[in-house]
């Protein structure tokens, strides 16, 4: 008998370890905040945990930032290239979608911050 | 003309040691023709004859073949004292502690696969505290480390299956045959 029954146990512990580790070193640091800027001044601050869509004026014209679920994301931008609105939901602290020729910014902060700046 | 020449006497036991590690050597020299995704992640062959080794000779014989398989190894990849050899060297001594450990499980329960499986995540543990307290001390390798455990798991586990069904199958002989 080739595999034994202590050996699945070994492997399926195994696995629980793996992904610990990759629970406890991979989670972001939590957001709870979320900070609209618009032409380089802080619009407003909203906490994450509501439901909330924010239309923000800027010089191209309005953008609309949505909260929902913990997260925060542009639901739409007058910019031409709408990169900020095709980055999608923002999760982890640190995270920000910058609409740049319409000069609004949203960032989720939280209590701990483990990156300056996260960038796809 | 050289006046005297030295002569070592070995004994049989050590030519026997000298066969086995010779077979680990090939397939470590095989193994680094494939290649890798990420610095570090090998399958690491060479395991299966220690663990072929460990379960028919016991560990001290597994223990010749794992260190001079790393020692000649590197001098046949022309790393010999640089830092991939000492990470080799870090990676062979833990999964021998491990192995040494993980041997003492009761066979009923525990076999090849089990004693691979640990040998795998003490030898990326070994290489992760040898890059952490000399080469990269920056806690940013962390980030890697499920990767590593990941390779590990996966790695082990082939390793050890592969190393079960050869004693299995009657490659007794196959082994024996190189003696």
């Amino acid at each position: 008998m080739v595999f034994k029954l202590g050996d699945g146990v070994v492997l399926l512990l195994g696995g629980l370890f793996i992904a610990w580790l990759a629970a406890t070193i991979w989670q972001g640091g939590a957001a709870d905040k979320a900070i609209i800027r618009s032409g380089g001044k802080i619009f407003r601050e909203l906490p994450l945990n509501g439901d909330i869509e924010v239309s923000v004026p800027g010089p191209l014209g309005t953008s609309i930032i949505a909260i929902h679920n913990q997260q925060a994301r542009i639901a739409s931008d007058p910019s031409p290239r709408q990169y900020c609105v095709r980055q999608g939901w923002l999760k982890s602290a640190g995270e920000i979608a910058i609409c740049l020729p319409n000069q609004v910014s949203v960032e989720l902060t939280g209590s701990q911050k483990k990156y300056d700046s996260l960038n796809y | 003309m050289t006046a005297s020449t030295i002569k070592l006497t070995t004994t049989s036991e050590d030519h026997h040691i000298a066969r086995l590690a010779a077979v680990a050597l090939g397939l470590t020299v095989l193994e680094a023709a494939i290649p890798s995704p990420l610095p570090g992640v090998k399958p690491g062959l060479a395991n299966i004859i220690v663990l072929i080794v460990l379960a028919r000779y016991g560990w001290r014989v597994a223990a010749w073949v794992s260190l001079l398989r790393v020692v000649a190894g590197s001098l046949l990849m022309g790393s010999f004292l640089a830092p991939g050899f000492f990470l080799s060297l870090a990676g062979a001594i833990c999964s021998l502690s491990a192995l040494g450990a993980s041997m003492h499980l009761p066979q009923r329960w525990f076999g090849p696969i089990t004693h691979s499986v640990f040998a795998a995540f003490a030898h990326i543990a070994g290489q992760m505290l040898v890059v952490y307290l000399w080469l990269i001390p920056h806690s940013g390798i962390a980030y890697l480390l499920p990767i590593f455990a990941t390779a590990a798991l996966i790695f082990g586990t082939v390793n050890g299956l592969i190393a079960a069904r050869f004693m299995d199958n009657g490659a007794k002989q196959n082994l024996e045959s190189l003696q």
